[in-house]
């Protein structure tokens, strides 16, 4: 197991190489400088001093690879830096945002606590919900609860999650005034009734999201659970005994895991991508509401670091999946 | 059975039916038997004769539905067991009365281990635990004749051969000293060295523990060489019931005839056995008002088209206890 992770980690280094110059040539190619940014009073030789500083003027592969610098090896010992008080980066051009001048890894910083919060509780939440209705709902195929859970999560991963936003804002927001319909990223749980007021600005979001996410991974859990159900050891468990609950909470259920443990950490990264629709509805201050703005605003450092970013985590749980399968799985063996 | 009074498994008119979506399936009609202590009955016929359908209705393991046990007593020692509360019968299963099913490769759960599925029953049924389970588990290893049984109990299933596992099957089956082993075609998934080697080891169990058991097999060459009493079944019912040497000296249905004529004979291609009867075996929608086996019998008349025969002794000996047979056709010459 451990030769293989080591293995597939090498792996993963082309990969990702490759997948950075792909995103760094798309972006690149894309209309827009950091000129645009500069005020028109400014003397355009004050101007081109300005962008020569930023190092636009070089050639693509001079700056491709600065930015591979930046992002591998400068903004680590930045990390490493502020964490234990060290000086290695010192000195060293930090990828800098043409919008705001400051270092991109700065903003994200500064942005991923808002995602993290609701679009991580999202992502639990929605895990929490489904298993137990998948398993259920495959316990007790075609009963009335299977049905209407069937008929839910149609319902959940049919209906864009923009559209079922703003069904949400419309009756919760505007129709009842429950919940507010902007989310305040200033707000800060210091006590019980900023923690109420945050409750209630993630509510609908969180709704929203975990419900397209336990729509889906209802659907997994439930078809595995039914693959698993009829599957020859359930029979010799109930020979042997056992009660309903072993042989369904136990021996199904361990079996049946295996698949939807792999889909849920595949998802981890996606969930970043539905973030993008469900942050701008909501207004929530997060990762995807940075990208789309650095996106309308031309910001070309700000769109190649984050689209990476988003890569290079579907890469690493792409990794984590295979290696939780074969934790799960005694059959497999990498090595 | 006039004789169910020593019997330890009693079983009398069982009627299983099984409502998919093309109507009812009639698997299993009327099927009477008995099993006396120590003894080991053959159960014989093709397959889809209802003979794992017969015995998962005995301790309710069919799914229900679609499956549905209409009529029948289940005499255990004497007490209905299908009377039971499904709690009763769960306490039965894997205590009292063992399973062995027919493919090994499958019924053994993968992501546990060997020992984790052994140990199951122990701490169920019998209350035992931790190194008291352990030292249980391995012992049971070590009578199915599994080498190196402590550690292997820390082994999975994929890490046997198929005949292992039906000897781990077989372990887990015997685990709580059950006075029936009902044993589903243990060997027809395993090659004919290994099967040798487990029809072995069953000889030897019996001869140590002495339960009960119930063979299941298809092939008739298996039954002559470890059965005491056979039952041949065919369409959900019980055709005919012998002593294993009256049986394969003197067969009186032509269904048991024609079973006997497809026993191999040295040389003779594995697969091509069972072929010999033409035709196929019922699909029943319906109880039989008919012989089952007409419409493939040489020597059916009108009688079996209008009736279906009633299990008759025909050997002086009360009904179960010596030969019986439930066919028309009477092969002295005059029609019964
Ligand atoms: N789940 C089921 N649904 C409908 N019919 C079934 C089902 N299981 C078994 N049967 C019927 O029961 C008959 C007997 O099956 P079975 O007892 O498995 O035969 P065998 O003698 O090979 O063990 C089959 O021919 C089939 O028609
Ligand atoms: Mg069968």
């Amino acid at each position: 197991m451990l030769t293989y992770t080591i293995r597939r980690l090498l792996l993963a280094i082309p990969t990702l190489l490759f997948i950075s110059l792909v995103i760094f040539l798309l972006v690149d190619l894309a209309p827009g400088s950091p000129a645009s940014q500069i005020p028109l009073t400014v003397p355009p030789e004050v101007r081109m001093k300005i962008l020569e500083s930023m190092g636009v003027n070089e050639p693509v592969h001079v700056r491709y690879l600065l930015w591979l610098k930046q992002f591998f090896v400068v903004e680590p010992l930045v990390l490493i830096d502020s964490t234990f008080g060290t000086a290695f980066a010192e000195g060293q051009q930090r990828i800098l945002s043409w919008q705001s001048r400051s270092p991109v890894f700065d903003i994200i910083v500064e942005r991923m606590p808002q995602t993290l919060t609701v679009i991580g509780s999202a992502y639990v939440l929605g895990v929490l919900i489904a298993l137990p209705i998948g398993i259920y709902s495959a316990y007790r195929q075609y009963s009335w609860f299977d049905q209407l859970g069937t008929f839910i999560a149609m319902i959940g991963f049919s209906v864009p999650t923009f559209f079922t936003g703003l069904v949400l804002i419309l009756i919760f927001a505007v129709e009842l005034q429950w919940f507010p319909s902007i989310y305040d990223t200033s707000l800060k749980v210091t006590d019980w009734d900023s923690f109420l007021a945050q409750v209630r600005q993630m509510a609908m979001p969180v709704m929203v999201l975990a419900l397209y996410n336990a729509a889906t991974i209802s659907r997994y859990m439930r078809s595995s659970m039914l693959e698993n159900l009829g599957q020859d050891y359930v029979r010799t468990a109930r020979a042997k005994g056992m009660s309903e609950r072993v042989v369904v909470l136990k021996h199904v259920l361990r079996n049946s895991m295996i698949p939807v443990i792999t889909v849920i950490a595949l998802g981890i990264p996606t969930i970043f991508g539905g973030a993008i629709i469900t942050e701008q509805v909501f207004r929530v201050n997060g990762l995807g509401a940075l990208l789309i703005g650095a996106i309308q605003g031309s910001d070309l450092p700000m769109v190649q670091t984050l689209t990476f970013i988003f890569a290079v985590l579907i890469v690493l749980f792409n990794l984590i999946a295979d290696i939780l399968y074969g934790i799960l799985d005694p059959r497999i063996r990498y090595d | 059975m006039p004789d169910g009074a020593d019997a330890v498994l009693d079983v009398k008119g069982l009627k299983t039916v099984f409502r998919t979506r093309g109507g009812e399936v009639h698997a299993v009609n009327s099927v009477s038997f008995h099993l006396r202590p120590g003894e080991l009955l053959g159960v014989v016929g093709e397959s889809g004769s209802g003979k794992s359908v017969t015995m998962m209705s005995l301790i309710g393991l069919l799914p229900s539905p679609p499956a549905d046990v209409r009529a029948g007593e289940v005499l255990l020692k004497g007490v209905d067991i299908l009377k039971s509360t499904p709690e009763e019968l769960r306490a039965i299963r894997g205590a009292r009365i063992g399973f062995v099913f027919q493919d090994p490769m499958t019924s053994l759960n993968p992501v546990f281990t060997v020992g984790n599925q052994i140990m199951e029953p122990l701490k169920r049924h019998m209350g035992l635990k931790g190194k008291a389970a352990e030292d249980r588990a391995t012992e049971l290893l070590e009578l199915v004749g599994i080498p190196d049984a402590r550690k292997r109990l820390k082994s999975y299933p994929h890490q046997f051969s198929g005949g292992m596992r039906q000897r781990v099957m077989i372990a887990i089956a015997l685990a709580c000293d059950p006075e029936v082993l009902i044993a589903d075609e243990p060997t027809t998934a395993l090659d004919v060295t290994i099967q040798a080697q487990i029809l072995e080891l069953v000889h030897e169990l019996r001869r140590k523990l002495g339960m009960a058991i119930i063979w299941i097999t298809h092939d008739l060459g298996v039954i002559a060489e470890i059965a005491d009493r056979v039952m041949v079944m065919y369409g959900g019912q019980i055709v005919e019931q012998a002593p294993v040497r009256e049986l394969f000296g003197n067969p009186h249905h032509p269904y048991t005839r024609a079973l006997l004529k497809t026993i191999p004979k040295l040389g003779d291609e594995r697969d091509e056995r069972l072929q010999i009867i033409e035709g196929q075996p019922p699909i029943l929608t319906a109880e039989p008002s008919a012989c089952p086996f007409r419409a493939r019998c040489a020597h059916a008349f009108d009688r079996c088209e209008r009736e279906n025969p009633l299990r008759r002794p025909i050997d002086g000996q009360p009904l179960g206890r010596g030969h019986d047979v439930a066919c028309h056709w009477n092969p002295e010459g005059a029609d019964a």
